[in-house]
This record gives structure tokens, C-alpha cells and sequence, in this order.
């Protein structure tokens, strides 16, 4: 059913997992990373998340769009092709 | 205690303003509607009012910042009129599909060009199809009276529509006459407070108000507010007659008002302060042993179609008065929307009063003899000169 | 019902003066509305305002085109415009002017109002002046609620002179 004004009341809602759309994937390398956030800054998503004083890409959502690894200044970040 | 004062409509729409409460006030002054706005900042200035004045550069965006503030929850006005509603159009659409229960004064006037600052209702009724509920007011008082309402019927749950209420510009803005100013007290325990339960801000709960509503979801939500124009009705009817206990004043059944139209073979049908000259008029005639009626249309969205058909039913010829053209058809939009309903009558159409030309008795007369006589579905524009 | 015409020039306060006699009506307890001539408002060009009194609920919302009375504030107008266009014969007139007019048809009355306003206000500022003249020449309304409805429209001092100014004229009309 369409809600009045169509609110929507349930945050990060989004049930569709884009991280199916993939074809290339990045790998973050954290020991090359300098935490310089160029990737967490640039990711369009906001797939790049801090954890632990490093950080972390997001699968789930990640569509595989590499503009990380075109913005990682020390090359940190590499692309394979996805598997499934 | 109310008490009568002698004010011009715009004043009194500002008055009704602050009786309601109101949280915020964005709007953009506009001839000749300025004095209400100017009389709201004066309040806010002075404090006789809570409210917050966002000063914006235009229409468009005092429209805006109106759906802004009444999406966190506050109950907001706006005024325009003209070429300022027009460049509201494309945010009207937003207001109504988000449900956002913003009440606006129009004081109707026409659209350039050539440039003309006066009377008609070609601007209001250009908006007809935007989700707004449209209240058209006959004085001063019935404008006060109608913001006061228009609060009550745009917050009650089963409608959460926003709410124009017109009054003719010049003729009512600038006009002053006694209007009654009701308690302060009385009027906010009669709107109430706004506490919406679908649209307000929380960082609590948050949610996300004016979203993408793809083909599987956008007419559901279309259509949702079709039903609230239904269910407003109903609402507008039962406001109107709580009013009229509280405060002594009723406006027809709330939707329509009909004048001598039991006895009527003629009856006019027409919008906003020409219908207290069509009433003199109307009164005039019965003297002399002429009868003819009037139906007043005071809500155009909804239009009362049940409701004006019912009231019409003995009449023979419907004279449909228009204050506005649509191009194209030479008709106006009033009689585009009722001619279809009342196809079992004699209906003819009468363009009047556009750009501020004065619609005099013997203009309404003449009106009343060429709608006895004259074919079905024929337009006249009523003063035109030779040229 | 009573329709009311004044002439006057564009920051004379013609509009004001309609609006200060409709409010004396309802003063008087009966029904008013008051309006200007709906046109481009520029300082210095002929206006016109309008009021109308009944004892019933003014539901009339055309123009005037045939008043009972004019009331004329600026001399200068007498020979641009027909200030007795539609005046209903016999009806009266009341013009501010120092000069002796009688308009054939008419039951003219003349007061110096600038001399008045200039003597009580200091100003040449006549449209309460002439409305003291008016509710002497008509009675259409009370002096006393004409005093009423000069002081709630101006603040307090403005409107106490004013006030003093209507009576002035009111008494000097009366006499005559």
C-alpha cells in the first residue's frame, strides 16, 4: 500500500542489494593504505566504511564502479573480475 | 471577546493568520495582495504573533520553503496572487502530493499580457488541477472566516490536502468593511494544534518525505488524493456547520449557497463577491414579481457536482458566469466543468469581469434576459466594445 | 443606501477619508464599505474613493456611478474632470475651494479646508478638514463618531488634531 504523501518510514530501506550488479570488484589492500579517505570521499555509494582505524568496502552495496581504485593515490586498492 | 472591525480583506486574511497560530509565514509581496504580508511581518515584528518570517527572493521559492516547514511539522501560510501563483505551479503539485496541509490567500487577479493588476480569476482557476482545495470568498468576513476553516479542513486526517482560499483582488483586499474578529482563544480551540502523524520531523524516526515514487507506486498515490478531495467533502460540510455553532456564521452548506433558487426558472451560478451584487439584483427583480436564483460555488475543488446538480434541479436555464477564459473553447473553466453534469438543462456561459471591468446590475440583468432567450451551450462575453 | 464620491489627488488621502466616513457609519451603528477607485495609484494624479452606507449589510460590489454626494478636496480638479458626473440632481456637493462656485443643478457648498487645515494642522493636509464639513452639510453621520473614527485611524497626537480639525469645520459649515 502507498502511504499518505508517500513517506517512507523504515530507514535504509533499500531491500535491493546492489552489490549483485558487480562485474569487477575492488580489493583493498590495508596495508598500503595511508587513510588519506580519497576512496571514502569519492566511492558514490558510500560503500567505503572506517573500521578499526582502517577501512573497509562494502560488498552488499558496492556496484563495482572502481572509481576507488582510479582515486587511491598510493594504488591500495586493486580490481579483479567477480566471481560467481 | 470578538470584536468588529472596519478592515480591508487582505487584513483580514492576515488577522485569521494569526488567530490559527500559524508557525510559518513565507511569502512574497505581490499587488494586491502586499498588505497581508506586510501585516504578518508586523506581527511577527511586534510580537503579537510566534511565528517564523522567511523573507525569500520569489513565489516560486516562498512556495518552498512553505512545503519545507510544513513537512517538519509546522502549521504555515503563504499568500500570492497573479503572476506569483503562476510561478508557484509546478510546486503546487508538490504540496498536494505530499500532503502537506498548507493553507494559502489568493487574491485573485489577472495574468499578463498586457500588464493588469486587476480583478479576475483566470490565476486561481489556471491551478485547478493541482491537488489544491479551492475556497472562493463572496466578503471580508467570509474571507476571515474561510482561513480560519481552511486550517481545520487541511489538517483533519482523512483530508492532509493543502487549501487556497481566493477573495476578488481590489474588490475585497481593498475594500474595507466591518468584519467581525473572533477570541483569539475561541479560534485556536477551534482549529486546534497541528500534530500530524504522517509528516513531521524527528531525528528519532526518520523518515523520507517526497521520494521517487516509480510507475508501480505514483498513480496509487494520485489517486490517494482524489479520495482525500472526496473525503473533503464531507469534511468542508461538517467544519462549516461546527463553525457556525461556535461562531455564528455559516456559508451555505459549506460547498455551494443558494439564493431564491426554489422559486427560479433562471438561476446564475457564479464564484466570489459578484454574487452579493447578483443577490441585490436577484432582490431588485422579485419586487417587481421576477424571480431568479443564484447558486454560489464556494468550493471549486472539490466541486460539489452531487450537490450543485440537486440544487439545480428545477431549474430550466443555468447561467454560468465565468471569470476566466479558457482559450480555444470560448468558454470558461467553470462552465467546461459543470455543462457535462447538467446536460438535461439549457446552459449558457457568460465571460465577465476580466481585468478588473466592473460588472455592473444592469450587466447581471442582462445576463438573467439573454439566459431566458438564448440557445444552449451559447457564450457571451458581457461588456465587450465594438471594435 | 448612501454613496458617497470623493475626488482628490494622489496623496491627499481620499482613500483614507472614504475609509475614516465608513468607519464613523458603523460608529453610528449602521453598515459601511469603503473603496478606492481601482487605479494606478501615483502621487499628484486625479483619484477617486467611494463609500457606501446602508442599514443593512452592504452586499453591492460594483462601482458608483450614481452618488448622492461628492465630496471635492482639490480646487485644481474642478476644471480637468466632471466631479458631478452621475450626481444625482439636487444632490450635494461640498468643494474645498476659497472661491464662491455654484454648480447649476446642484446644492454646492464651498469651504476654505486648506485655510482650516493650515490654521489647526499646520499642514495643507485636508481630508479630515473637508470630512467635518461633509457631516455638517449631510448629517450622514455623527460629528461625534466622526471624531471617533479620525482618532482610531491616526495615532494618538495626529489624531486629536485631526479630531479638533473635522470640528472646525463642522461648526464653520454650520454657521454659514
Amino acid at each position: 500500500m502507498v502511504t499518505v504523501g508517500t513517506i517512507i518510514y523504515e530507514p535504509g530501506n533499500s531491500t535491493n542489494k546492489t552489490g549483485s550488479w558487480r562485474v569487477f570488484k575492488p580489493i583493498m589492500d590495508k596495508d598500503k593504505c595511508v587513510m588519506c579517505e580519497n576512496c571514502f570521499i569519492f566511492c558514490p555509494e558510500g560503500c567505503i566504511k572506517e573500521k578499526d582505524g582502517k577501512f573497509e568496502i562494502d560488498y552488499d552495496y558496492c556496484k563495482g564502479c572502481l572509481i576507488c581504485v582510479n582515486e587511491c593515490p598510493v594504488k591500495a586498492i586493486s580490481s579483479i573480475r567477480e566471481e560467481k | 471577546m470578538s470584536k468588529v472591525k472596519i478592515i480591508t480583506g487582505t487584513s483580514a486574511a492576515a488577522e485569521a493568520a494569526r488567530l490559527c497560530d500559524v508557525d510559518v509565514i513565507s511569502a512574497y509581496p505581490i499587488t494586491p495582495q502586499t498588505t497581508c504580508v506586510e501585516k504578518l511581518a508586523e506581527f511577527v515584528a511586534n510580537g503579537e504573533l510566534d511565528a517564523e518570517f522567511i523573507k525569500v527572493e520569489s513565489e516560486h521559492s516562498a512556495i518552498s520553503a512553505c512545503i519545507g516547514a510544513s513537512a517538519t511539522g509546522a502549521r504555515t501560510f503563504t499568500a500570492t496572487s497573479s503572476q506569483g501563483l503562476a510561478l508557484m505551479h509546478e510546486v503546487l503539485f508538490i504540496a498536494s502530493g505530499m500532503r502537506l496541509p498548507i493553507v494559502m490567500m489568493n487574491a485573485n487577479r489577472a495574468l499578463s499580457a498586457p500588464i493588469n493588476i486587476w480583478n479576475d480569476q483566470q490565476d486561481s482557476i489556471s491551478q485547478r488541477d493541482t491537488g489544491w482545495i479551492q475556497i472562493y470568498a463572496a466578503d471580508n468576513q467570509e474571507t476571515l472566516d474561510s482561513i480560519i476553516q481552511a486550517f481545520k479542513i487541511a489538517e483533519n486526517e482523512k483530508v492532509l490536502l493543502p487549501v487556497m482560499v481566493n477573495l476578488d483582488g481590489f474588490i475585497l483586499t481593498h475594500t474595507v468593511e466591518p468584519v467581525e474578529l473572533p477570541d483569539e482563544e475561541e479560534v485556536r480551540d477551534f482549529v486546534g494544534i497541528y500534530e500530524p502523524k504522517h509528516a513531521y520531523l524527528d531525528p528519532d524516526r526518520p523518515i523520507t518525505q517526497g521520494p521517487v515514487g516509480v510507475p508501480s507506486c505514483y498513480m496509487e498515490s494520485k489517486y490517494n488524493v482524489q479520495n482525500a478531495m472526496n473525503n473533503a467533502e464531507k469534511v468542508i460540510m461538517d467544519v462549516n456547520e461546527e463553525f457556525a455553532k461556535k461562531f455564528g456564521r455559516k456559508y451555505g452548506n459549506g460547498l455551494i449557497e443558494t439564493y431564491n433558487i426554489e422559486n427560479a426558472e433562471t438561476v446564475l451560478v457564479a464564484m466570489g463577491s459578484v454574487c452579493g451584487t447578483i443577490k441585490e439584483v436577484i432582490d431588485d427583480l422579485k419586487q417587481e414579481g421576477k424571480e431568479y436564483g443564484l447558486l454560489r460555488i464556494r468550493t471549486y475543488r472539490p466541486l460539489p457536482i452531487n450537490h450543485i446538480r440537486e440544487a439545480l434541479k428545477n431549474a430550466k436555464n443555468i447561467a454560468i458566469l465565468d471569470k476566466d477564459i479558457t482559450f480555444g473553447m470560448n468558454k470558461g473553466a467553470v462552465y467546461t466543468d459543470l455543462a457535462g453534469f447538467l446536460k438535461d438543462k439549457k446552459t449558457t456561459n457568460y465571460i465577465v469581469g476580466l481585468g478588473g471591468r466592473d460588472i455592473r446590475q444592469d450587466d447581471i440583468k442582462e445576463i438573467m434576459k439573454h439566459a431566458e432567450k438564448a440557445e444552449d451551450g451559447e457564450t457571451k462575453w458581457m461588456g465587450l466594445k465594438e471594435q | 443606501m448612501i454613496e458617497i464620491r470623493f475626488h482628490g489627488r494622489g496623496g491627499q488621502g481620499a482613500v483614507t477619508a472614504a475609509q475614516i466616513l465608513a468607519k464613523a457609519a458603523f460608529y453610528d451603528g449602521k453598515f459601511s464599505q469603503a473603496f478606492p477607485f481601482f487605479g494606478v495609484e501615483r502621487r499628484g494624479a486625479p483619484v477617486m474613493a467611494f463609500t457606501r452606507i446602508d442599514d443593512k449589510k452592504i452586499r453591492l460590489r460594483s462601482q458608483i456611478y450614481e452618488p448622492d454626494y461628492v465630496v471635492v478636496q482639490d480646487p485644481t480638479l474642478l476644471d480637468t474632470i466632471d466631479v458631478t458626473s452621475g450626481l444625482k440632481k439636487g444632490g450635494k456637493i461640498v468643494i474645498n475651494t476659497n472661491k464662491d462656485i455654484k454648480l447649476e443643478g446642484y446644492d454646492t457648498y464651498t469651504i476654505d479646508a486648506t485655510d482650516v487645515a493650515l490654521e489647526v494642522l499646520g499642514l495643507p493636509i485636508v481630508n479630515t478638514v473637508i470630512l467635518g464639513a461633509f457631516t455638517g452639510v449631510t448629517g450622514e453621520v455623527t460629528i461625534d463618531s466622526l471624531k471617533k473614527a479620525i482618532m482610531d485611524t491616526f495615532p494618538k497626537k495626529l489624531g486629536e488634531k485631526n479630531a479638533k480639525a473635522a470640528e472646525v469645520a463642522y461648526n464653520m459649515i454650520k454657521e454659514e
